[in-house]
């Protein structure tokens, strides 16, 4: 097992407080970076091989530098905080139990990319992370750490899930539905309120300050050739020790699931394991040899997306499965796009009559081929995202959904 | 300027030229549904995909501006397969109620499915029903099952008049169009979301239910609310007389002029031709005597007023002229003057409250041609006129479309002058409390019955077209003058509208070297006159972000 480097101060009492954080080195980082060039910082990240820990996957320090040098206006950092993707909760406990490692990255990334002003969107049912964030925000306030050449705004969401797509999640935050913004432009040359915007994750910034720390290098060979880093795993389903568990992106989703979370629970026997989130390919229970990174589960046809792992054992139905999941796409589709806004729901309906004893063999064929034609024309990701389950769940598990059809 | 390659055919464009417009230009239609040229990119339709060489997938057409050495392809069978897909999208929940919706014939989910679609149906679960018949405003019904979201109209409210009343609630296919709390969609440019509108969804409560468009005839003309002549084409209804109570008229759609509107039309000129096939409407030459009313010939007529005018000395002659005469009509009604060597002519009466113009297109002036009756001459003392009338210097007095009885002067003042005239004359194409009392009535063609010139305020002459027969006996005003400078022993210049604009251009310097062919379809500045262009709509003079 690797090092522990998001989860180090967890087990710690007060992990949330600023006393708590500094006495275990905190800001130290941040202290380190004060001397640095902004050039410099983005270039250690970028060395550092970190990527995005949201969903995408995008190089980070690489996002960083497509911010335009020659901008004279204001430059926003904004941290996705609206951690929705189903099957995933580490940026909570991140918020709750290490808030001031997030303010740390904050304050080294601003530097980065010059900004003054950083924006946190925190998912709206996260009342408990929002509180707790929001008193570290306040004490690093009082400790002069924040006010003198940058702020953080803390802002609730709505609920509402297309909000964590990193330009629905703009919108919203500029008072607007929160409908994801065509592109170009991309957020990095026109985001946040028509500004160079920076979007991350709360464990990917959470990872900076290690970097900072300790080096670029060390923090690469924590992971994969193409992925550094460790990260954190939200392991969720029919396992006997369901949490959050750290660990390097080159473990493989056995050793999560067996050495992490004790093993499958209820049955016994593996049935399936969604490895990155709601929106990821599901995988067969002879496909979890596969290493947990970027580039690992996209050659097995999935994602590691937000490294949301939900197991299912024998005993649990993929028809049900896939149906909740539909009614969770059709009911988050923003409506902006056709595609989505019209597929979504009418998919969902297919499936709910198939699990329902109403489907017939060809609604599979139908479902697919919608999926299939839909993908790839919208706005955002989130279709993309929709059909992984589909498409995969339908195409693997066949013979399940026809028990359920009429001939 | 960026030179790119559209399915084989070079062409070059200006800078951030999309790949629709830069289509467009070779002829080549990219099917779309929600951008428009005159609103924002939004990009959900997803109709309009394209294939662009070294891009892995298709992409959207509105959202890529044309870039050197692109090389674009609009028909391959992966964007057909695309267009496919995305019409079957728009089409799943739609109610497909044709027969009973206003939009088919002109509707862009029936033109597009018979050329992008063609699928064989799949749908067969239930629809998402959503409220259907709900007023938006005085103007506007939203049928939001109809609805494709595409959200022009949202946009048009927020770009366009800055009024923001619209809005999309819900999501996914539950979103619909629907009104902010506490707002109607009221202000003076809704009609325009109807024209927008590609689909069913937005219809117009004026036209619903009135005549299927198929039955329509358009003809290129201006509108006559104000004096910025917006450009607009009147549709008719020749073919089902019987239909819609038998207006002619079915309604004005906005023509795009980049000069006078760009592709808008206020509500205060989109609903101003009522009166064209009004019952008021004059349709034959009156004499009115001691021997009581009588409809009579035109020869008659003009024989009437001809005496009655050479009977008078011609300082014994007022005549108010109208600033909603045509050019060729002002042209025509100065060579009666002329015959007579009348002098005392006018055109400005005072409407009865100042009309108030608005940010936008609408004007204050309500008349279209104040400017042309300016530059042809015809301008005078109206009081002074009015003032001799009381005073019986007047014993005739001829006025041409106003009333002078709903005008800003006093009703009584109006009253002792008519009085005290011994022959009233009245030409204008509806019955009012002036024609009530006129010794000859000469009835005049409505606007979109002929053809003429109108010059805006700007100075730029415009255009109109006939679209429908006059009305009965009525005539263009042009002609019946015409008729009456023969009769008064000139030489009238000609049978049709376009002689006597012939001869306002040879005869008054303001229109030296116009014509019919270069005033074309888009208008034409008289010599020395400039244009500001159509005005930046209210809604983008405060720059937001976004």
């Amino acid at each position: 097992m690797a090092e522990i480097v998001l989860m180090r101060n967890f087990g710690r009492q007060d992990s949330h407080t600023l006393a708590g954080y500094r006495a275990t080195g905190g800001y130290t980082a941040w202290e380190k970076a004060k001397g640095m060039e902004p050039a410099a910082i983005t270039e250690e990240v970028k060395k550092s091989n970190l990527r995005g820990l949201g969903g995408a996957g995008f190089p980070t320090g690489m996002k960083w530098s497509f911010v335009p040098k020659t901008h004279t206006g204001p430059v926003y950092l904004v941290i996705n905080a609206d951690e929705g993707e189903p099957g995933t909760f580490k940026d909570r406990y991140l918020l709750e139990r290490d808030p001031h490692a997030l303010i740390e990255g904050m304050l080294i990334t601003a530097r980065a990319i010059r900004s003054a002003k950083g924006f946190v969107y925190i998912r709206g049912e996260y009342v408990q992370p929002w509180r707790i964030f929001s008193g570290a925000v306040k004490d690093a306030y009082d400790a002069g750490l924040l006010g003198n050449g940058f702020d953080i705004v803390v802002h609730r969401g709505a609920g509402a899930y297309i909000c964590g797509e990193e330009t629905g999640l703009l919108s919203s935050l500029e008072g607007k539905k929160g409908w994801p913004k065509i592109k170009p432009p991309f957020p990095a040359i026109k985001g946040a309120f028509g500004e160079p915007t920076v979007v991350n994750n709360v464990e990917t910034i959470a990872c900076v300050p290690p970097i900072i720390n300790r080096g670029a290098e060390w923090f690469a060979g924590l992971g994969t050739k193409t992925q550094g880093g460790t990260r954190m795993y939200s392991v969720s389903g029919r396992v006997t020790k369901p949490g959050v568990y750290e660990d390097s992106c080159a473990v493989t989703l056995r050793q999560l699931i067996h050495d992490h979370a004790g093993g499958v629970s209820h049955t016994g026997k593996l049935k399936a394991v969604v490895p990155g989130g709601g929106s990821a390919a599901i995988l067969t229970a002879d496909e979890i040899d596969v290493a947990m990174d970027v580039d690992g589960l996209k050659a097995k046809g999935s994602m590691i997306g937000s490294a949301g792992v939900v197991v299912m054992d024998e005993s649990v139905s993929i028809p049900e499965a896939l149906l909740v999941l539909a009614r969770f796409y059709a009911h988050e589709s923003c409506g902006q796009c056709t595609p989505c806004r019209e597929s979504t729901g009418w998919i969902y309906k297919m499936v709910h009559r198939i699990v329902d004893g109403h489907g017939r063999k060809d609604d599979l064929d139908t479902i697919l081929d919608v999926a299939k034609r839909g993908g790839g024309t919208t706005i955002c990701a989130f279709y993309d995202g929709a059909i992984g389950p589909y498409i995969s769940y339908i195409e693997k598990f066949r013979g399940e959904f026809e028990a359920l059809c009429r001939s | 300027m960026p030179k790119l390659t559209i399915d084989g055919k070079e062409i070059e464009v200006e800078a951030g030229t999309n790949l629709i417009e830069a289509a467009r230009r070779l002829g080549i239609e990219v099917p779309h549904y929600c951008y428009h040229p005159g609103l924002s990119i939004a990009g959900q339709c997803r109709l309009c995909m394209v294939d662009i060489e070294k891009t892995p997938r298709p992409s959207i057409a509105c959202n890529t501006q044309a870039a050197d050495g692109m090389v674009v392809h609009t028909d391959t069978e992966r964007v057909r397969d695309t267009r496919r897909s995305i019409m079957e999208f728009h089409l799943i929940n739609h109610p497909l109620d044709c027969p009973v919706c206003d939009q088919a014939g002109e509707c862009w989910l029936q033109i597009y499915y018979m050329k992008h679609g063609l699928y064989d149906p799949r749908m067969t679960d239930e629809k998402v029903h959503k409220p259907k018949a709900v007023p938006l405003g005085p103007h506007v019904m939203l049928d939001a099952e109809r609805c494709i979201l595409c959200s022009r109209c949202v946009r048009f409210c927020d770009e366009i008049t800055g009024t923001g009343e619209l809005g999309i609630f819900h999501r996914g296919d539950h979103s619909e169009i629907g009104l902010f709390p506490g707002r109607d969609l009221v202000n003076n440019y809704s009609g325009n979301v109807v024209d927008i509108c590609p689909v069913g969804a937005l219809t117009d409560r004026d036209f619903r239910f009135q005549v299927r468009v198929w039955y329509l005839d358009a003809a290129r003309s201006i509108c006559t609310g104000c004096a910025r002549g917006c450009n607009i084409d009147v549709h008719v209804n020749r073919r089902r007389p019987h239909h819609a109570e038998g207006k002619r008229v079915a309604r004005l759609k906005p023509r795009f002029n980049a000069d006078v509107n760009a592709w808008w039309l206020c509500d205060v000129g989109r609903y101003h031709y009522d009166f064209v096939d009004a019952p008021t409407r004059l349709t034959a030459p009156v004499r009115r005597n001691n021997a009581g009313t009588a409809e009579i010939a035109w020869d008659e007529a003009v024989s009437g007023v001809a005496e009655a005018l050479r009977r008078y000395s011609p300082d014994q002659v007022g005549v108010l002229a109208s600033p909603r005469m045509a050019n060729e009509d002002l042209l025509a009604l100065r060579r009666v003057l002329e015959a007579r060597a009348m002098r005392q002519v006018a055109y400005d009466v005072p409407p009865p409250a100042l009309a108030e113009g608005d940010d936008f297109l609408l004007r204050s002036d309500r008349a279209p041609n104040r400017r042309g009756a300016e530059l042809i001459g015809l301008g005078g003392d109206t009081g002074g006129l009015m003032a001799s009338a009381r005073a019986g210097r007047l014993k005739c007095l001829w006025v041409f479309h106003h009333d002078l009885l709903a005008s800003g002067w006093p009703a009584a003042d109006v009253r002792q002058a008519l009085d005290r005239v011994e022959t009233l004359i009245f030409t204008g194409t509806n019955a009012n409390a002036i024609s009530e009392r006129a010794q000859w009535v000469l009835p005049a063609a409505a606007w979109v019955e002929r053809e003429g010139t109108f010059t805006n305020f700007e100075g730029r002459v415009q255009r109109f077209r006939s679209a429908v027969e006059p009305l009965g006996q009525a005539l263009p005003e042009w002609d019946l003058l015409g008729r009456i400078v023969a009769a008064l022993g000139g030489t009238p210049a000609g049978g049709r509208a376009e002689l006597w604009f012939r001869e306002l251009v040879r005869t008054v310097p303001a229109f030296a070297g116009l014509s019919y062919q270069a005033i074309g379809d888009h208008g034409q500045l008289i010599p020395g006159a400039t244009s500001a262009g159509a005005p930046t709509p209210p809604g983008r003079r405060v720059k937001v972000h976004g």
